[in-house]
C-alpha cells in the first residue's frame, strides 16, 4: 500500500497552467470563455458606436405603435391602426399555417412516393425517380417562384368567369388566377367566440376560439376515446373466450352519429363563393401566394421524405416479414404489429428534422408575397420603422423558438424510443 | 439391363419460354401490368406522362433562338405557341458572368476549372483508371472553356500544365499544396488587383508555420501555437500592406481589379457555394471538437452557435448580411454586400459543416482514437495524425451533399437583391424587351442548377462506394 | 481599392480592415467613384439600357453629382434598390446617396435619420387599371386586388385612403417595379399604385399603352428628391447645392448647348458665381470652381434632363405641370447662389 503514494506536490507555477493537465482543461476553458466574451463585447460596442452615429438607439416602442399597413391574409382580425406587434402575430399565425398545412402534405405525398418508389412497376418507379431527382437538385426557392408563376399565369380571371368563358368546377370551387375558392364551413345557429388577451398589450395578441369548433372536435374526441373503450373491452372478451364480438357498427356509430348531430344542431351549412364586383366573395380563399408556397414546399420536402420512407421500410430485413408470417400474422397485422413500428423508429427522426427544415423553408414565403413573419415583421415593419436590429433580432429568436420546440419533440421521441430498445 | 431401361444421357434442350413471359410482353407483363394494382398505376403514369408531353412537347418544339426581344419572338411564331429561347443567348453571358467585364471572364473559367485541380488530389490518391479516362476530357474541355472566353495563353498553359501533373504519381501528391493554395489563386483571379496582396497574405500562414515549427521543440506545442498566431496575425494588420505595395512597386504582377459588386449569375453561385464551403471546413473542424470535446464552456460555446445558426433560416442570415453586418463590425468598415453575404454564408455552412464532421468523428471506431492513446499521442498530435484524416475522410459524402445545399441555397441571395441567376431573371423580365417573359428563364434556370447538383449528387455516391471498399 | 478587394477577401479568415471614418466626400473621391442607389428599374427614372448603361432622370442627378465631385459623370456605380432595401443600403453606407423616386416624409427625415436635400419631382399616388376594367374612379375600386410595392408611401396612403373611404381592398404586395407590372398584366391584380409618374413610366413600357388608363385621383402627395445619411452636413450640402444648381441653371437659361459660352463670363453675377467665375462658391463646398458647370454640363439643367427622360416628347409623355420653374407656374424653385 506504501507504494500508492502521491506524487509528490510541486509549488504551483504559471507553466502548469499550460503543461499539467489538471490545470490545462481549465486554462483553456478560462481563455475561451475570455475570448467569447471579449468577441461578443466588440461587437457590441461596435455596434453601440455604429448606431450612435446613426443616431439610432435600440428600443422596442414601436411595436405598440400602429403598423399602418394592410395585410391580406389574416386568420385573425387586424387593419391598418392595430400595432406592428399585431402585425407580426398574423404574420407568425401565417408562418406556422403554412408550416403545418406543408408538413401534413407533404408527408402525405412522401409515403406515397416512398412506397411506390419501391414498387416493382418500371414506369411508376421511373416516374418517381424523376419526380424525387427534380425536386432535389433544383432550389426549392425556384421551386416557389415557378409554381407562383404558374398558378398566377394560367388559371382563368374572375372576369373570365363573368363572360362564361370559364366555370366554376362543381359549383363550388372557383379556380382564378388570384387563387383557389373552395366553400367555408357556416353554422347557423353558431355558439359564438370565446376571446383571449382582449385589451393587453394594445391589443395586439388578442384572438377568438370559434366554441362550435371546440364542441364539434369535443364531441368526436369523446367518441373516439369511447370507441376505444369498447375496442379494449372486445380485446378482453377475445382473450378470456377466444371469441371476438362484432364491435365495429357500434364504434362507427359511436364516433360519427354524435357529430353529426352537433353539427346539425349547429345549423352547418357550406358557404360557397360567388362572383361579386372585382372578384369573389365568401368561401374561403387560398392565396396564390399560400398555394404557391403551400404546393411547392410539401413537393420539395416529400421529395426527402419519399427518400426516408424508402429507406426506412428497406431497412426492415425480409426476414422480419418472414418470421411475422411464420407466426401466423396476416398482412395487415405484419405492417401493424412487426414492419411499422420498427420502421418508424427509423423513419421518424429524419422525418421531424424535415419539419423542421420546411418550418424554416417558410421564411422564403417573402419571394412570394405570403405574408409570414418574415413578410410582416422582418419585411414590412422594418422597413416602414427602420428598425433592422430590433426586428431581426425579434425575427431570429421567434424562429429560434419553433425550431428549438420541434427539435425538443425529437429528442424527446428519441429518448422513448431508445428506452424500448433492448 | 441396358435394354429394359431407358435412361436419357443427354439434357434436353431447353424450350423457349411461353410468348407472353418473353420479349416486349413478358417484360411489361412481369413490370408493368402484373396484377391489378401494378396495371392501374401504370395507367395513371400513362395518363400523366402524355398530358405532361401533350402540353410542353409542342411549345418545345416550336423553339425560337434567334430573337431579340419578346414581341420579335412572337412574330416569328405568329401565334403559335412556342418556346422564346431568344432570351437566353441574348443574356447567356450575363446569367453565367453577371456584369464580370467582358474581357475578363476567363479568369473566373480559370478559377471554375482549376477548382477540379485542387479538388482531384483531395478525392482520389491515387487517380482510378476510369477517372484518368474522364480526366482527360475534362482537361479538353476547360482548355476549350478558356479559349471560348479568350484566355492568354499563360492561362491555357497553367491549366494544361496543372491538370496533367495528376497523372504523374510522384507529383500527384505533391498536388495537394496546390489545392491548399487554390484559395488564394482563386481570390487572385477573381477580384484581380496585384498578385502581392495575396501572396503576402499568404506569407503570414508560411511565417506563422515556420515560426511554429521553430519554436515547438523548445517550449512545446500550445506556446508555439498561440506565438505564431499572434506573429501571423501581426504581420497581416500591419506588415502585409506595406510589403505587398513594396513588392508589387518592384515586380507588378497585375490583373485588372474587379469589384465583387460586379458578380453575378451562375458565377456568383459557384462563388458563394465554394467560399461557403472552402471557409467552413476550418471553422467546422473546430466547432466539431469543440462540441465533441468535455470541457464544458467550450463545448457550451460551439453546441449554442451550432444550435442557433441551424435553427434559424438562412434568409434571416442573409439580411442580417443585408442591414446588420456593417453595424457589428467597427464604424467605417465597408464591406460590398457580396462580401458580407460571404462571411454569413460561410457562418452558416460552417455550422453544417460542423455537424458532418461530427457524424465523421462518431463513425471512427473507437479503436482509432485508442490506438492514437497507446501510441503515446496528445490530443492534437492524435487529431492531426490520426482521427481528422480518416474523420474527414468518411465525411466527403456529407460534406458533398453539404455543398449542394449551400449551392442550391445560393438562390435566396435574390431575395436581398443580388444579381444571381434568379435574381437576374427578374431583371431580365424588367427590361422592354423581355418584359413578359417566364417560363424560358426559370426552366434554364432549374436545368443549370439540375445538371450541377445531379452531377455532384452521383458523383458524391460513387464516392461513397469507393470510399466504403478502402477500408 | 486595391486594399480593401484584399482585405475584403481576407475578411472570411475573420480579419476586418478598419478603415477610420471619413467624410462621404473624402470616401468618394478616394474610391475616385460615386456610388448612387437607384431603383431597379422604371424606365425614365433610372433603368440600364441594353448594354448596361443607366439612363433616366433620377440617374441624371447622380450623374450631375459625380460630375461635379470627380469630373467625371460616369464615375458612379449605380446601385439598384428596392423600395424595400433603398434605406438599409444607405444607412449601412453601400452608396453615398439616394435618388430613386423616395418620397420625403417626416418619419424618413426624423425617426429613419436621412436627410432629404430637395425635391426633384411633385408627384402623388394614383391608380391604374385596364380599360376593360371600366372603373372611372378610385372611389369605385371597393373589393378590388391591388398591386402594391412593399415598403413604400404608398402602400401606407393605400390603407389610408380606403379606410378613410370606407371600402375594403386586396393588398398584393410586391417587391419590385417588374414585378408589379407582371403581375399587373397577367391580370392577378386588378389595378396598380404608386407614384403617377411611376405609373406612367410603366404604362409607357407596356406594349399597348392606350389599353389603361390612370384614375383622376391622386390620392397623396409624393414629394420625391434624393437622400443622403443623416450627420454628413458637408456631404448634404453638396449633394443639395448640386441639385439647386441644376435648377438654377434652367432659370437662368444655362443649358448644356451654351454652358461653354457663358462660361467665359456673363453680365448676370449669378450666372457667373454658378460656373465659377466669380467668387469661390465651389472652395466652400470643397470642391473646385468649376463644379457645378461640370455638373450641368455632365446631362443639361433641370429642364433638360426633364424633357430628355419623362418629358412630352419622351414615351413617358409627363408635363411639366406642378414640376414648372417658379415662374412658369410650378413649384421648383431653387435657393439663390449668393
Ligand atoms: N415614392 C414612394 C414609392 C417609390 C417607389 O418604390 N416607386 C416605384 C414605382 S414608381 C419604383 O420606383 N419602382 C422601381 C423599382 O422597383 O425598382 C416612396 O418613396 O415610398
Amino acid at each position: 500500500m506504501s507504494s500508492m503514494t502521491d506524487t509528490p506536490r510541486q509549488p504551483f507555477r504559471l507553466s502548469m497552467l499550460i503543461y499539467d493537465s489538471r490545470y490545462r482543461s481549465i486554462t483553456i476553458q478560462v481563455v475561451a470563455l475570455i475570448g467569447f466574451i471579449a468577441g461578443v463585447a466588440w461587437i457590441v460596442n461596435n455596434t453601440i458606436q455604429n448606431l450612435a452615429t446613426l443616431g439610432k438607439s435600440p428600443d422596442f416602442g414601436f411595436l405598440l405603435e400602429p403598423a399602418g399597413y394592410d395585410i391580406n391574409q389574416r386568420l385573425i382580425e387586424y387593419h391598418s391602426q392595430m400595432t406592428h406587434a399585431r402585425a407580426a402575430f398574423v404574420g407568425l399565425l401565417n408562418t406556422l399555417l403554412v408550416a403545418v398545412a406543408g408538413c401534413v402534405l407533404a408527408t402525405i405525398i412522401g409515403v406515397f412516393v416512398g412506397i411506390l418508389r419501391l414498387s416493382k412497376n418500371w414506369l411508376i418507379g421511373r416516374l418517381m425517380t424523376v419526380y424525387v431527382e427534380a425536386q432535389r437538385n433544383v432550389p426549392v426557392l425556384l421551386w416557389i417562384v415557378f409554381l407562383m408563376a404558374i398558378v398566377s399565369e394560367i388559371p382563368p380571371r374572375p372576369a373570365d368567369f363573368r363572360s362564361g368563358e370559364a366555370q366554376m368546377l362543381f359549383d363550388s370551387i372557383a379556380v382564378t388566377n388570384r387563387g383557389i375558392y373552395i366553400p367555408e364551413p357556416l353554422f347557423a345557429n353558431s355558439l359564438g367566440d370565446v376571446t383571449v388577451l382582449k385589451g393587453v398589450l394594445k391589443d395586439s395578441f388578442y384572438f377568438s376560439i370559434s366554441l362550435d369548433l371546440i364542441v364539434l372536435l369535443a364531441v368526436f374526441l369523446g367518441g373516439l376515446v369511447i370507441s376505444g373503450l369498447i375496442k379494449r373491452r372486445a380485446d378482453r372478451i377475445q382473450e378470456a373466450t377466444g371469441e371476438r364480438p362484432t364491435t365495429w357498427y357500434l364504434r362507427l356509430g359511436i364516433v360519427f352519429l354524435p357529430t353529426l348531430a352537433v353539427l346539425y344542431m349547429l345549423g352547418f351549412h357550406l358557404g360557397y363563393p360567388v362572383l361579386k364586383g372585382f372578384n369573389f366573395t365568401g368561401g374561403i380563399h387560398l392565396r396564390n401566394s399560400f398555394v404557391a408556397l403551400w404546393i411547392a414546399l410539401s413537393l420539395y420536402t416529400a421529395a426527402f421524405i419519399a427518400e426516408i420512407v424508402r429507406a426506412g421500410i428497406m431497412a426492415i430485413s425480409r426476414g422480419q416479414t418472414e418470421a411475422a408470417a411464420a407466426l401466423g400474422l396476416r398482412g395487415g397485422k405484419i405492417m401493424s404489429l412487426v414492419i411499422l413500428p420498427q420502421a418508424l423508429r427509423i423513419i421518424i427522426p429524419p422525418l421531424i428534422s424535415q419539419y423542421l427544415n420546411l418550418t424554416k423553408n417558410t421564411s422564403l414565403a417573402i419571394a412570394v408575397g405570403y405574408m409570414d413573419i418574415t413578410g410582416t415583421l422582418g419585411g414590412i415593419t422594418l422597413n416602414q420603422t427602420g428598425r433592422e436590429l430590433e426586428c431581426l433580432l425579434l425575427l431570429m429568436l421567434i424562429y429560434l423558438t419553433i425550431s428549438l420546440s420541434i427539435s425538443s419533440v425529437m429528442n424527446w421521441y428519441n429518448e422513448r424510443v431508445k428506452l424500448t430498445e433492448r | 439391363m441396358s435394354e429394359q431401361s431407358y435412361v436419357r444421357d443427354e439434357m434436353l434442350p431447353e424450350l423457349p419460354p411461353p410468348a407472353t413471359e418473353v420479349g416486349v410482353i413478358g417484360w411489361m407483363r412481369e413490370n408493368l401490368f402484373s396484377g391489378w394494382l401494378n396495371t392501374i398505376l401504370t395507367l395513371a403514369g400513362i395518363v400523366i406522362v402524355y398530358f405532361a408531353v401533350a402540353a410542353a412537347l409542342p411549345w418545345f418544339l416550336n423553339s425560337v433562338w434567334n430573337a431579340n426581344s419578346l414581341s420579335e419572338c412572337r412574330e416569328i411564331l405568329e401565334g403559335e405557341a412556342g418556346a422564346c429561347w431568344g432570351v437566353i443567348r441574348d443574356r447567356f453571358n450575363q446569367l453565367m458572368f453577371g456584369f464580370y467585364p467582358h474581357e475578363e471572364q476567363w479568369r473566373p473559367v480559370l478559377a471554375f476549372v482549376l477548382l477540379f485541380v485542387a479538388i482531384a488530389p483531395i478525392l482520389f490518391n491515387p487517380m482510378p483508371l476510369e477517372m484518368k479516362i474522364a480526366w482527360g476530357g475534362f482537361i479538353i474541355f476547360g482548355l476549350w472553356l478558356l479559349w471560348i472566353t479568350g484566355a492568354p495563353i499563360l492561362a491555357h498553359l497553367a491549366f494544361l500544365v496543372a491538370g496533367l501533373a495528376l497523372y504523374y504519381e510522384p507529383w500527384a501528391r505533391k498536388m495537394l499544396f496546390f489545392s491548399a493554395l487554390y484559395p488564394f489563386i482563386m481570390v487572385w483571379l477573381m477580384w484581380g488587383g496585384s498578385a502581392w496582396y495575396v501572396i503576402s497574405a499568404l506569407l503570414g500562414f508560411v511565417i506563422g508555420y515556420l515560426i511554429y515549427r521553430l519554436l515547438e521543440p523548445i517550449m512545446g506545442f500550445l506556446i508555439a501555437v498561440i506565438v505564431s498566431v499572434l506573429v501571423a496575425i501581426g504581420w497581416w494588420f500591419f506588415l502585409a500592406a506595406p510589403f505587398a505595395a513594396w513588392m508589387a512597386g518592384i515586380i507588378p504582377l497585375e490583373l485588372t481589379p474587379v469589384e465583387s459588386r460586379k458578380f453575378g449569375g451562375l458565377m456568383l453561385s459557384v462563388m458563394l457555394g465554394v467560399t461557403g464551403i472552402v471557409g467552413s471546413l476550418p471553422l467546422g473542424i473546430v466547432l466539431a471538437l469543440a462540441r465533441q470535446s468535455d470541457l464544458l464552456i467550450v463545448k457550451t460555446i460551439s453546441v449554442g452557435f451550432i444550435e442557433f445558426i441551424r435553427g434559424v433560416p438562412l434568409i434571416t442570415l442573409l439580411f442580417v448580411a443585408s442591414t446588420l453586418l456593417n453595424i457589428f463590425l467597427p464604424p467605417g468598415t465597408e464591406f460590398d454586400i457580396i462580401l458580407r453575404v460571404m462571411i454569413m454564408v460561410t457562418l452558416f455552412a460552417s455550422a453544417y459543416m460542423a455537424e458532418v464532421i461530427r457524424g465523421g468523428l462518431a463513425a471512427l471506431p473507437r479503436g482509432q482514437y485508442e490506438a492514437a492513446d497507446a501510441l503515446g499521442l496528445d490530443y492534437w498530435k492524435a487529431q492531426r495524425l490520426i482521427i481528422m484524416p480518416q474523420a474527414l475522410k468518411i465525411s466527403i459524402p456529407g460534406i458533398v451533399s453539404t455543398f449542394i445545399g449551400l449551392f442550391k441555397d445560393t438562390t435566396l441571395v435574390s431575395i436581398i437583391g443580388l444579381l444571381d441567376m434568379l435574381g437576374l431573371a427578374n431583371a431580365i423580365r424588367a427590361t422592354t424587351a423581355w418584359n413578359g417573359i417566364i417560363w424560358e428563364l426559370y426552366i434554364f434556370i432549374a436545368f443549370v442548377f439540375f445538371i450541377f447538383c445531379f452531377a455532384m449528387s452521383r458523383y458524391s455516391m460513387y464516392l461513397e462506394r469507393k470510399l466504403q471498399t478502402g477500408h | 481599392m486595391k486594399k480593401t478587394v484584399f482585405f475584403g477577401a481576407l475578411a472570411v479568415a475573420g480579419m476586418a480592415a478598419g478603415v477610420a471614418a471619413a467624410g462621404t466626400l473624402d470616401d468618394v473621391k478616394a474610391r475616385g467613384k460615386l456610388n448612387c442607389g437607384v431603383s431597379t428599374g422604371l424606365v425614365g427614372f433610372a433603368a440600364p439600357d441594353a448594354n448596361g448603361n443607366w439612363e433616366g432622370f433620377d440617374v441624371g442627378v447622380c450623374r450631375a453629382v459625380a460630375a461635379a465631385v470627380l469630373g467625371d459623370p460616369t464615375a458612379v456605380e449605380f446601385v439598384p434598390t428596392t423600395g424595400k432595401t433603398r434605406f438599409t443600403a444607405l444607412a449601412s453606407g453601400e452608396v453615398d446617396m439616394l435618388a430613386r423616386n423616395t418620397t420625403w416624409t417626416f418619419t424618413r427625415d426624423v425617426d429613419l435619420k436621412f436627410e432629404f436635400v430637395g425635391i426633384n419631382y411633385y408627384d402623388g399616388q394614383g391608380f391604374m387599371a385596364p380599360k376593360s376594367l371600366g372603373v372611372t374612379s378610385a372611389k369605385e375600386l371597393d373589393g378590388a386586388t391591388i398591386c402594391i410595392q412593399t415598403g413604400t408611401t404608398t402602400e401606407l396612403n393605400l390603407a389610408d385612403f380606403f379606410r378613410a373611404n370606407n371600402m375594403s381592398y386586396e393588398p398584393v404586395p410586391i417587391e419590385t417595379n417588374a414585378e408589379a407590372q407582371q403581375q399587373y398584366l397577367a391580370g392577378a391584380c386588378d389595378v396598380l399604385t404608386t407614384d403617377a409618374s411611376g405609373l406612367a413610366a410603366t404604362r409607357a413600357s407596356f406594349e399597348n399603352p392606350q389599353d389603361h388608363i390612370i384614375l383622376p385621383e391622386i390620392i397623396s402627395k409624393e414629394p420625391l428628391g434624393p437622400l443622403v445619411r443623416h450627420g454628413d452636413q458637408q456631404w448634404g450640402d453638396l449633394v443639395r447645392w448640386t441639385l439647386n444648381a441644376l435648377i438654377s441653371a434652367e432659370e437662368l437659361g444655362i443649358t448644356s448647348a451654351n454652358i461653354d459660352e457663358l462660361a467665359k463670363g456673363t453680365k448676370n453675377p449669378e450666372i457667373n458665381r454658378i460656373l465659377g467665375t466669380e467668387g469661390d462658391l465651389g472652395g466652400m463646398l470643397g470642391l473646385d470652381k468649376q463644379w457645378a458647370y461640370r455638373a450641368i454640363k455632365a446631362g443639361g439643367n433641370y429642364g433638360e434632363l426633364f424633357e430628355k427622360n419623362i418629358g412630352e416628347n419622351t414615351p413617358i409623355g409627363l408635363a411639366r405641370g406642378l414640376n414648372a420653374q417658379w415662374k412658369d407656374g410650378g413649384l421648383i424653385y431653387s435657393p439663390p447662389f449668393r
